[in-house]
């Protein structure tokens, strides 16, 4: 903020607050945004699943496992309701096709619930 | 993004000058913001009249950028509002609190007669009829035993001992202490311990055990020996000249924390600034704090409103004292200062006026709970036994009558951050309900608040390090 300036530690809240819902995304590599470091990103990587991110030089060729890894996260490892079908009742066949993720990921169905 | 197009107008805050800024108290976050030229032309032109970006853009001298952007952070920060407003939920009490503090009565027994005392007085909510009149160990033990398993999650608790006197029941609270220190150790957790006295009872093995145990005294005591006119023995006699040397010697051997003196003040007692000096510099107390007594308005005791603005001018020559200390960097033992401080500090935005029935419960000798010490021995405010734990229905219905969201009256004063309606017991005493507000004192707490928001402007901007001392909430 630039025309106000934080005094007690509520307005640093709230300025802080502010960044966060105005602020750019940021990778995990930059440091998250100022006033929340350290910065982890909300959800699923309360379990350490490398891939959902960059590798060290910012693109996706040394990762530890493979992009489309992500979205078995998802899918299956998951206890929250993500933008993926759900395995246990309407879509069990959704990856039926896909043997491994890396080669045959062209083959996940598609799904129109 | 905040629509542009829309027109803006003055949102909820208290706007005030301190070292030579404009700052802003935003209610009801309690953020405190200094204001740069272009916002507090901005705010200036709209508490004139509502206006869009538009206007105020070719109406102010600021380059229209800055005036935009101005407009925007005051209204992410709630002190401007559009036409649309904010929406905010509606709150409810919290389920299953944990416990911070528990304040023990040991006894309601009592050997003084002071005359305006809320717990024998003619305005007392106690019914002790029938109950035992000291606490037993077995109670004691039980009340340790609820307080550190509901408080799980908190690294340090806390154990108040009150009374009636007491000191009247210290074999108990030796023990209390020894055992209570035990199970902390055990658990890993900390644990401290303060007591309020008349002082009366003190003698070298009590002091000498409240200082190897870092135990924080309060002492009740109005003044010099006509200050404490109202606290008196039961066949009318003086209590200072039995408590002055007890005092003395409490201040002299007590080294571990720091000692305070808890003034009541009444239509007699409203020299503040002497009273202060009485008990720092000549009886050495380090802190002083000062409270209205707890009355219906019709007793010979009650301050009226003279009185209380009497009041109010002398908290305010004290309170710049306290400023003028606290701009060399020294500390101010005036705690009605301090303790606002703090929580204009932290920004706190309260639900309720105190910690009462949430993370503090008293517990009567008959092991009766209570929502704090002063309720203690009711039966109509009994929230439970400490044998079955909280009532957690009775619990609720006091937490939502105290809750700042059903006190109407409070929801335009830019004072409820911090006030939130006051104290429970006195809003009984005065209106025959704890969740009522209390009216009676709004202009004081107002009047209070404005002075405090003064003093921490001109601390927060000439003097930021002193304020290190407010850095840790309370409650941890």
């Amino acid at each position: 903020m630039r025309h106000l300036k934080a005094l007690n530690k509520k307005a640093r809240r709230i300025e802080e607050y502010v960044a966060a819902t105005e602020g750019d995304v940021f990778a995990l590599q930059q440091g998250g945004p100022p006033g929340q470091r350290p910065h982890y990103p909300m959800g699923c990587s309360i379990v350490f699943s490398p891939g959902w991110e960059v590798d060290a030089t910012g693109g996706t060729a040394g990762l530890c496992q493979p992009v489309e890894r992500d979205l078995y996260d998802c899918y299956i490892s998951c206890y929250w309701p993500a933008q993926v079908p759900d395995h246990l009742n309407n879509y069990p066949d959704w990856t039926k096709k896909c043997a491994a993720a890396t080669k045959d990921w062209r083959n996940i169905d598609l799904v129109f619930p | 993004m905040t629509a542009l197009a829309s027109a803006f107008s003055p949102a909820e805050y208290r706007s005030f000058e301190a070292a030579g800024e404009r700052l802003l108290y935003l209610v009801p976050s309690g953020g405190i913001f200094v204001l740069n030229p272009v916002s507090r032309a901005v705010l200036e032109a709209l508490e004139h009249s509502a206006a869009t970006p538009e206007e105020l853009a070719a109406q102010l001298p600021f380059p229209s950028d800055a005036i935009h952007e101005a407009i925007e952070e005051l209204h992410q920060a709630h002190a401007i509002r559009d036409e649309r407003g904010f929406t905010i939920p509606p709150q409810t009490p919290p389920d299953r609190f944990p416990l911070q503090t528990m304040v023990l009565n040991l006894t309601n027994q009592c050997n003084l007669s002071c005359q305006y005392c809320y717990e024998f007085g003619e305005d007392k909510v106690a019914t002790p009829e029938g109950k035992p009149k000291f606490m037993d160990w077995d109670t004691a033990r039980q009340s340790v035993d609820y307080l550190f398993a509901e408080s799980a999650g908190r690294r340090a608790i806390h154990v108040t001992f009150f009374g009636g006197e007491t000191l009247m029941n210290f074999p108990l609270l030796e023990r209390v202490v020894l055992y209570a220190e035990e199970k902390a150790k055990a658990e890993g957790r900390y644990i401290d311990f303060s007591l309020t006295t008349n002082a009366t009872l003190l003698n070298d093995k009590v002091i000498g055990f409240l200082a190897e145990h870092h135990i924080g005294v309060t002492v009740s005591i109005d003044g010099n020996a006509q200050d404490n006119a109202l606290r008196v023995f039961a066949n009318g006699k003086s209590s200072y000249e039995i408590i002055e040397p007890k005092i003395r010697a409490l201040l002299a051997q007590h080294k571990t924390r720091a000692i305070a003196a808890r003034v009541t003040l009444t239509a007699q007692v409203t020299d503040v600034v002497r009273i202060y000096r009485h008990l720092t510099q000549d009886l050495g107390f380090h802190e002083v704090g000062f409270a209205p007594v707890t009355t219906s308005p019709n007793r010979l005791y009650a301050i009226e409103t003279p009185g209380m603005n009497k009041v109010l001018s002398q908290f305010e020559e004290l309170a710049h004292d306290y400023l003028a200390a606290a701009m060399r960097g020294e500390a101010h033992g005036f705690s009605n200062v301090s303790d606002t401080l703090a929580e204009l500090h932290q920004g706190v935005s309260k639900s309720h006026p105190c910690g009462a029935g949430l993370g503090l419960v008293g517990v009567g000798p008959s092991g009766d709970i209570a929502p704090c010490h002063r309720f203690v021995d009711s039966d109509t405010h009994a929230l439970g036994h400490i044998s079955t734990g909280l009532d957690r229905d009775k619990q609720n219905d006091f937490l939502s009558r105290g809750h700042i969201g059903a006190k109407y009256d409070c929801h335009s004063c830019f004072a409820r951050p911090l006030c939130a309606g006051g104290c429970h017991h006195e809003a009984f005493v005065r209106y025959g309900d704890t969740g009522h507000p209390n009216l009676h004192y709004c202009d004081w707490i107002r009047g209070w608040t404005d002075l405090c928001l003064r003093i921490y402007g001109e601390i927060a901007v000439r003097n930021p390090e002193y304020l290190d001392r407010f850095e840790q909430r309370k409650a941890v």
